[in-house]
């Protein structure tokens, strides 16, 4: 089995790699809010405002309304 | 919440969306006619039989309509999370149109019989090689833009994308390493049963990334969106990231039981399988959770019930796909339909119902409309697409089953109580049926092509989407 000589140590890189990411991931503080984010995304209103004058009878809120923060 | 002056690339999301569904079609169409010729043998027609034209389904289905689900998605939730453009206008449109060359030669070269022979990386080194660069221009796009984002938090969509795409360039550079003899044909690396282990090791993790964290990350941001609710529990969605891709590399070999390949290395990819079972229910219950106290949604929003059932597709394979890996289960459904059946379980109940669900979500956004030109024609979609897969995995259940007890059965003097072509003949009836579920599924996807020219006529194309400056920054 060759090829495990191949595709263990790319394992084993692989591992090391992810760990780096994780570690930079935890000491940038991308984990130090766990609720937020959920909410965040949520808070982006991605409804497309109708073109003038075509309205549908069920417009979608404009992104830039003021009551929307 | 303010806008700045710079506005959203939506002209690639919209161009993948579009091509989704109409990839989406072919796929499936050929998917349909392999089925008849496995039910009427004389539709094999000169070279377009079923051995040239299953590699086409399988390429045109994952890559194409998966493939440009994912680039859709991606490119719209990372730009729409990190509230900045993409990072490179002109590598985008290179990688939509590199995308699209790759799609139209493998269109070309597999029916006519230019292939590698390797399972799910049929085409051969010239379009590998076209495959790599449009694979490095999505990953400086896709990292880029993660790169200048207006927020410090990176959404956990994006992690699940990111994975993927550095996955699959990996999984893609190792397997396709081949020496060209001429244009057309080149040799793999590895002999043997050595190429067999690489093969898998690609084709599970290819299964692994391409078809489930890629479609995790588009789940994590469209079933919050559309049900307008958090996600059930964020850290469980990061503990689901980071538990899958740390466990998901060593399962290849469970495709590989009972040959040549060391018993150990057959009992490594098993339980490594078994291990997956985890983090796979995880991210389900999170996202099907997420409706938690808003159940009533799901009642009368089509593109919702989508992409729970989708999640509830996911589950299922995802416990199935498991239990097939235990060697004394795989000694019975190996070789048989049961796994055609699980794959579709996962393929059309899991990744095409939750692309499908994200690109009704994506097109009146795209196209200036508020919803969809119907949303009656999208519950007509979902429930003859439900219906379609439940007829193909219960039939192909039925029929792997009784091919592998057939297969099996010695009489009391140690002969074959059944010969092979005793379980052909026996497959008949539910080949019929798969066929039909193939029809019905291929009939919603044309339901949704009249649905999207309805908005796309009525609509306009969305090329001034604002920027928005990140919400928390009010604070």
């Amino acid at each position: 089995m060759e090829t495990l000589y191949l595709l263990i140590p790319i394992s084993v890189v692989l591992v090391f790699l992810i760990t780096l990411a994780f570690w930079w991931s935890l000491r940038s503080g991308q984990f130090d809010d766990m609720e937020g984010p959920a909410y965040r995304i949520l808070m982006d209103d991605d409804r497309s405002p109708p073109a003038a004058g075509a309205g549908d009878g069920r417009p979608g809120r404009s992104p830039a309304d003021p009551c929307d923060s | 919440m303010s806008e700045t002056q710079s506005t959203y690339n939506y002209r690639v999301v919209r161009q993948f969306a579009v091509m989704t569904v109409i990839w989406g079609i072919v796929g499936m169409l050929v998917g349909v006619i392999i089925a008849a010729q496995l039910v009427w043998p004389e539709l094999n027609l000169g070279f377009l039989h079923f051995g040239r034209l299953r590699p086409l389904h399988t390429n045109a289905v994952i890559f194409a309509f998966g493939g440009c689900a994912l680039f859709a998605t991606s490119y719209y939730v990372v730009q729409r999370t990190c509230h900045t453009r993409l990072f490179s206008d002109g590598l985008a449109a290179f990688t939509f149109w590199g995308w699209q060359l790759i799609i139209v030669l493998a269109a070309v070269t597999l029916p006519l019989g230019i292939t590698s022979g390797k399972e799910y990386a049929e085409l051969e080194w010239p379009i590998d090689i076209l495959i790599t660069l449009v694979w490095v221009a999505y990953a400086v796009v896709f990292f880029g833009t993660l790169a200048k984002r207006k927020v410090s938090h990176i959404y956990v969509a994006n992690w699940f994308y990111g994975g993927f795409i550095l996955a699959v360039a990996l999984l893609h550079v190792v397997n396709s390493a081949a020496s060209p003899v001429t244009l057309f044909k080149s040799y793999s690396a590895y002999a043997g049963v050595q190429d067999a282990m690489i093969q898998w090791w690609y084709g599970h993790n290819a299964v692994g990334f391409f078809l489930t964290a890629g479609f995790l990350g588009m789940m994590y941001y469209f079933v919050p969106k559309q049900a307008e609710r958090p996600i059930y529990s964020y850290r469980l969605s990061v503990v689901h990231f980071w538990a899958l891709i740390f466990t998901y590399m060593w399962a290849g070999p469970h495709h590989l039981h009972f040959t040549a390949l060391p018993d150990w290395t057959q009992s490594v990819g098993m339980v490594f399988s078994l291990i997956l079972l985890a983090p796979s229910w995880g991210g389900m219950i999170n996202g099907v959770m997420t409706l938690s106290g808003a159940w009533h949604k799901l009642r009368d929003d089509p593109i919702l019930k989508f992409l729970i059932t989708s999640l509830s597709f996911y589950g299922m394979s995802t416990f199935e796909g498991p239990m097939m890996s235990i060697k004394t289960v795989n000694a019975l459904s190996h070789y048989t339909d049961w796994t055609v059946g699980h794959v579709h379980s996962g393929a059309l109940g899991w990744v095409a119902m939750v692309s499908i669900g994200a690109i009704y979500y994506l097109l009146p956004r795209l196209f200036g409309k508020s919803e969809m030109f119907s949303v009656r024609l999208i519950t007509v979609h979902f429930w003859v697409a439900t219906i379609g897969v439940v007829l193909y995995i219960a039939s192909m259940w039925i029929a792997g089953v009784m091919q592998g007890l057939m297969w099996r059965a010695v009489n009391a003097d140690g002969t074959l109580t059944y010969s092979f072509v005793e379980s052909v003949k026996a497959s008949y009836p539910f080949w019929a049926i798969r066929f039909l579920g193939g029809v019905l599924f291929l009939f919603g996807m044309l339901v949704m092509a009249y649905n999207m020219f309805k908005t796309m006529a009525g609509g306009r194309t969305v090329d001034d989407a604002r920027v928005l400056v990140p919400a928390a920054h009010h604070a």
